[in-house]
């Protein structure tokens, strides 16, 4: 049978009635199914829920009172919003290094938990749009920029494209997770005419999401430390890096909490995955420094100042050498055998490469682009304690939708687990 | 997973069955549980209400007519009547002051261009203050579209400049820049900007449209030349403070939270006057006109010193020049 799961679609029509009216009411069982849990799951969700609400409190306080309660100025205008923002484009860029392997590569083991990635996708692009709208100055004139009604300046903005590819992003990777969701739970074989095509375009639109986010930095002249060629493949390593790691992660507390339905070959084959992009970031690092300080001049003075301070300003080298540790360090503990063998350094390891990742892809990324200024003045940032705040209540936002995706995944799965007619992709 | 749920969830169309109309309610077949969610349900909004309850100041300080305004270049001129008034009162109101916004559009044929002579510039920074008491500028940050740069002789190289300097001037090894707009042909913050808040008029001079500008400061990360600023805050300028003569496109009070930048003070340019940075300026190192006209002083100074434009390797085309005297 064709898909029930379009409404939006303009086959809509075509489609059985009642069962269009089912594909809401689905998604109303699942919110019911998500949000039962014990009592580690309501205590978690309960702390995650009491941080989103300190933080929403004092984005109201920004909103109300003015940006003056942050740390940026006029030479840093940029600061941790939207460093935060592209991290978390690269997470959920890093999904796809799941969906590659199961469905570019038929590998079985990863089709089974791909959900994992697309709904950490999912989660990402939700914490990257309330990056950006925590970022804004007048939220209130949030619908200038939706077209047809404002002024969307497409194509010449690279902010609009980004809006583009993000809010793309999350439609196709709802539209995945809820299709596929929906054919277990009606213990139908999902009709590959409404996910294989899709599936396909995310892997693009995900590699797009990432690229068209260092556009936005790279295509500044003014702004040398930003103005390279190779930051929209570094921010692509990266994320293939800190995705993978994200995930593992999880796959292992999914292991823990589900025992033996969760297999160990996913988890090896990203391993092996991050094996690889750990050690192409360090290159391109190493390849960036090099070019950096070894040509010398003004140009390089963001880069001086973010590695080893710049006439006796120190503020971002403390970061970016736990970055470089970190980095270094994971890289380490991923490529010794240690890593299969105990589960402890595979966490360890993991944890590292997000830490530094999420150093080098946000404020040593974002910050030195701006010190010193266009002018040469040195103006530095330290992000204020309601920065802070806003900041843990998009994160906590984030893995309160990723873990209520993953609830409703494991619920509709539990409910049925076998699937006789998917025939090769289960054994 | 609890027994309840399998039971429940085993058969879908049990749900539609007994179409509960709240089914995150009401589908766990326990009542405890069902009243437990409720309660948190409940006690989340409330905490949450309470939380975003600053927001309640907006609809203050922003109104439903402001809300709902749209583009500058999309406004009737019966708009446009109407916004300005409705501008004015709101300097009365926030300001305590009486003012008049205009609308300045730009002169046909003509083309501003700006040219100072680092030769006579001593770095006084008379046109730093003039700018800021013109522009309506926020007091308690001394807020300026103007930075005068001392740097070293003997070398153009912007990372050994200093703009804070509190020494008397002209000091002897040094020499003075001012920075402000450079009204680039090819502005690289216009074309970033999401939402066309921005752009060149015929004019040659880039202008904001405060009402329309989301604050997402992208521009002020394209610029090269530092030339943008963004209200943090809702600037504070005493009543008595207050420059009266104002544009929509220009130096009227900006509200907070958006993006600004030095406008060649169209409100004065458009009428054939000079700007006040150039007016206030006890050197003569300042010189303004239209670039269009073969007889004016910036076009004779364009044709016969040896001029140059900063950061001409950006190819952002500035229309704002700098020479020296010999």
């Amino acid at each position: 049978m064709s898909s029930v799961t379009l409404p939006k679609s303009s086959d809509t029509a075509r489609i059985a009635a009642p069962q269009v009216r089912n594909y809401p009411r689905f998604l109303l069982w699942l919110l019911g199914v998500a949000t039962d849990g014990g009592v580690w799951f309501y205590t978690w969700m309960f702390v995650l829920t009491a941080i989103f609400l300190v933080g929403a409190n004092a984005w109201a306080i920004q909103v109300a009172e003015g940006m003056i309660v942050t740390h940026m100025t006029d030479h840093v205008s940029w600061g941790l919003y939207i460093a935060n923002f592209t991290f978390a484009v690269g997470v959920a860029a890093g999904g796809v290094m799941m969906v590659i392997p199961a469905y570019l590569y038929h590998n079985k083991k990863m089709h089974d938990v791909v959900i994992v990635g697309e709904l950490l996708a999912i989660a990402a692009i939700v914490m990257c749009l309330m990056f950006v709208t925590a970022d804004l100055g007048r939220p209130d004139r949030f619908w200038h920029m939706i077209p047809g009604l404002g002024r969307f300046n497409f194509p010449l903005s690279m902010l609009t494209w980004d809006v583009v590819v993000l809010n793309g992003y999350l439609l196709i990777n709802l539209h995945i997770c809820g299709y596929m969701l929906y054919m277990r739970y009606l213990g139908q074989r999902p009709n590959p005419r409404w996910y294989v095509p899709f599936v396909m375009v995310s892997v693009f639109w995900a590699i797009s999401i990432h690229t068209v986010t260092a556009f936005l930095y790279c295509g500044l002249g003014g702004r040398p430390f930003w103005n390279s060629a190779l930051l929209a493949p570094r921010f692509l390593a990266s994320a293939f890096v800190s995705g993978p790691a994200f995930i593992i992660v999880t796959l292992l507390i999914l292991k823990r909490m589900l025992g033996e339905r969760i297999s160990d070959e996913p988890i090896r084959l990203l391993v092996n995955i991050v094996r690889v992009t750990m050690v192409v970031n360090l290159i391109m690092i190493v390849s960036e420094v090099f070019t950096e300080f070894y040509t010398g001049g003004s140009h390089t003075a963001s880069a001086r100042y973010l590695f080893i301070g710049l006439h006796g300003h120190y503020g971002l080298v403390p970061w970016i050498w736990t970055a470089m540790v970190a980095n270094v360090a994971a890289a380490v503990l991923f490529l010794s055998p240690l890593v299969f063998r105990r589960t402890s350094v595979l966490v360890v390891a993991c944890g590292l490469a997000f830490l530094a990742a999420w150093i080098e892809k946000g404020m040593g990324l974002i910050v030195p682009g701006f010190v010193p200024s266009t002018l040469h003045e040195i103006v530095e940032y330290q992000p204020s304690l309601l920065e802070w705040k806003v900041t843990a209540s998009v994160w906590a936002f984030g893995l309160m939708v990723y873990t209520i995706g993953l609830k409703a995944a494991i619920g509709v799965i539990a409910q049925s687990p076998q699937l006789p007619d998917e025939g090769p992709t289960h054994d | 997973m609890s027994d309840s749920q399998r039971a429940n969830g085993s058969d879908p169309s049990s749900a539609s069955n007994a179409e509960p109309l709240l089914p995150i309610l009401g589908q766990s077949g326990s009542t405890r549980r069902t009243m437990m969610k409720g309660a948190g349900l409940t006690l989340g909004l409330a905490a949450f209400g309470k939380a975003i309850s600053p927001l309640t100041a907006i609809p203050e300080n922003v109104s439903v007519a402001e809300f709902l305004q749209q583009h500058y270049k999309e406004l009737s001129s019966d708009d446009k009547k109407t916004i300005l008034a409705r501008l004015e009162a709101e300097a009365k109101e926030n300001y305590g002051a009486e003012v008049s916004i205009s609308d300045h559009r730009p002169i046909p044929g003509v083309k501003f261009g700006y040219a100072i002579n680092l030769s006579k510039c001593n770095g006084n920074g008379k046109c730093v203050e003039a700018c800021h008491t013109e522009n309506n500028h926020d007091r308690t940050t001394q807020e300026s579209y103007i930075r005068v740069l001392e740097m070293d002789k003997g070398s153009m190289d912007l990372e050994t400049a200093n703009t804070t300097y509190t020494h008397t001037v002209p000091q002897d090894d040094k020499f003075y820049m001012p920075v402000q707009c450079q009204q680039c042909d090819n502005p690289p913050c216009v074309t970033v900007c999401p939402v066309e808040a921005t752009w060149k008029e015929e004019d040659g001079i880039v202008v904001v449209d405060y009402n329309w500008c989301i604050g997402c400061r992208y521009c002020e990360a394209a610029c090269p030349y530092h030339a943008r600023r963004f209200n943090w805050e809702a600037p504070t300028v005493p009543t008595d403070d207050i420059n009266p003569n104002q544009s929509y496109l220009s130096n009227r009070i900006r509200p907070q939270g958006v993006v600004e930048k030095c406008h060649y003070c169209l409100h004065r340019t458009r009428e054939g006057r000079l700007p006040a940075c150039l007016e206030a300026c006890p050197t003569g190192a300042r010189v303004f006109g239209d670039l269009n006209d073969p007889e004016s002083e910036i076009v004779w100074i364009l044709k016969n010193k040896r001029v140059f434009v900063l950061k001409e390797d950006l190819g952002t085309q500035p229309s704002f020049f700098y020479f020296f005297d010999s």
